[in-house]
């Protein structure tokens, strides 16, 4: 019995940004704290904490995606943990999202001129209080442009939790599209409501950028 | 306690690595491909013809705001639709062309815009031929700006290839999904298919930083 494809089944496909939209910002706020820890032992004075994060982040940038969700994936029942690829997506992501923005941040945190921090130590400013009014402050605005930029790759990336089973739009429309036998139609709306979430965000990094470059120009 | 189990793994292994030898070839084929759809749009861009900088901006833009996963879906479920059918291989090689083109083009673009008009006027100055200034001072530099960048891209293309494995095309991705199938040791296959990955990952980025410190060092030696 083939369903048509009527206003429910866009309806649902439409419905299922909201699981893209909340798995993109799992990861991105988990991903956040993350990466600022990582970017931070990435230029701390400690060899191994740097070493650990220069690993970390070569793992992470040097194997698929995928592998990492099926790893995390199949890793969850060997910790002790119900297999759930809604709990596997957000870990493998939030951990993807952590290796990518702690290596942003570290190339921001670098462009700061070091003669900040220099003039940070001779104030007698203590490492938080360095770090909290004198350098991400101004490595925040470094970052602003390509933080929206990975943003919007991790929306993307969000696709393959489809791949383990989780329902997002990806997977809402191969769903739709094996009952309806309209592949052409329901992958077109899926790449529209894709683009549609992604593109305003390419825009403003677009802008940031620009925005940025002319400031530091002045 | 989970008991690990990599016999059945280590013992399928030769299937593993002939997996990665179809990623290494897929991906090569793609850049090869995607390289010539990168200066095809680069060139578009570049060219002050309105009507062909507005086809190759829907194009890199359509492409960056949508997942690989849906593009290479799209292709291989969507366009046989259109009476276009194509086998999963040819389906992926398609996709990882068509994706890796839209994110040449930039940096193509940003190299051809890298070159320098008065280097050009200068090196004609001092008396070089016509074709010692395309290979020094045009190609050399342009290749030398694009470098680091599209080496990156290719390790992006091919660790993005693993998605192709969900169309089943063949892959490393496709050859462990199968001994995952054969063998049940799920966890040990996907350790070690990511482990086969890294190792790729690392070599190519060593190897192409061995060719490029080679290839554009300065002083230009001859």
């Amino acid at each position: 019995m083939i369903r048509e494809f009527g206003t429910g089944e866009v309806i649902y496909i439409v419905l299922a940004i909201r699981w893209t939209i909340a798995l993109s910002l799992i990861a991105f706020l988990g991903g956040a704290l993350g990466g600022l820890t990582v970017a931070l032992a990435r230029v701390s004075d400690n060899t191994s904490a740097r070493l650990a994060a220069t690993g970390f982040i070569r793992l992470f940038q040097g194997t698929p995606l995928l592998m990492q969700l099926f790893i995390v994936y199949f890793g969850l029942n060997i910790v002790g943990l119900p297999t759930s690829a809604w709990l596997a997506a957000a870990v493998a992501l939030t951990l993807h999202a952590s290796a990518f923005l702690g290596e942003i941040w570290r190339g921001c945190i670098q462009a700061v001129p070091r003669g900040q921090t220099e003039a940070a130590d001779a104030l007698a400013y203590g490492y938080v209080t360095r770090l909290k009014d004198v350098i991400l402050p101004q490595a925040a605005r470094i970052a602003a442009a390509p933080t929206t930029g990975f943003l919007v790759q991790l929306i993307k990336s969000t696709s393959l939790a489809s791949i383990i089973g989780f329902t997002e739009l990806t997977r809402a429309g191969q769903v739709i599209s094996n009952a309806t036998f309209k592949p052409f139609v329901v992958i077109s709306l899926v790449a529209v409501l894709y683009f549609i979430l992604c593109w305003p965000l390419s825009l403003a990094a677009k802008r940031l950028e620009s925005r940025f470059d002319r400031a530091v120009a002045r | 306690m989970y008991q690990f189990n990599f016999e059945p793994v280590f013992g399928a292994f030769d299937t593993l690595l002939l997996g990665a030898w179809f990623t290494i070839q897929m991906s090569c084929m793609a850049m090869l491909l995607g390289l010539a759809v990168s200066v095809a749009g680069a060139i578009g861009k570049t060219s002050g013809i309105r009507l062909l900088n507005l086809v190759v901006d829907i194009y890199v833009e359509i492409i960056r705001n949508t997942p690989f996963l849906v593009q290479i879906y799209f292709i291989f479920f969507g366009l046989p639709a259109l009476g276009i059918r194509m086998s999963p291989n040819q389906a992926a090689l398609l996709a990882l062309t068509v994706n890796f083109g839209a994110y040449g083009t930039e940096i193509i673009r940003a190299g051809i815009n890298s070159i320098n008009r008065g280097q050009i006027e200068a090196a004609q100055a001092i008396g070089l031929s016509w074709l010692q200034v395309l290979r020094y001072v045009v190609i050399k530099p342009a290749l030398r700006a694009v470098y680091p960048a599209l080496t990156s891209q290719f390790i992006f293309l091919m660790l993005g290839s693993s998605v192709v494995s969900a169309i089943s095309a063949t892959d490393l991705t496709a050859a462990s999904n199968d001994l995952n199938s054969l063998t049940f040791a799920s966890f040990e296959v996907y350790l070690v298919t990511t482990a086969i990955y890294l190792v790729m990952s690392i070599a190519f980025s060593i190897a192409f930083s061995l060719i490029g410190r080679s290839w554009f060092a300065y002083p230009v030696n001859r």
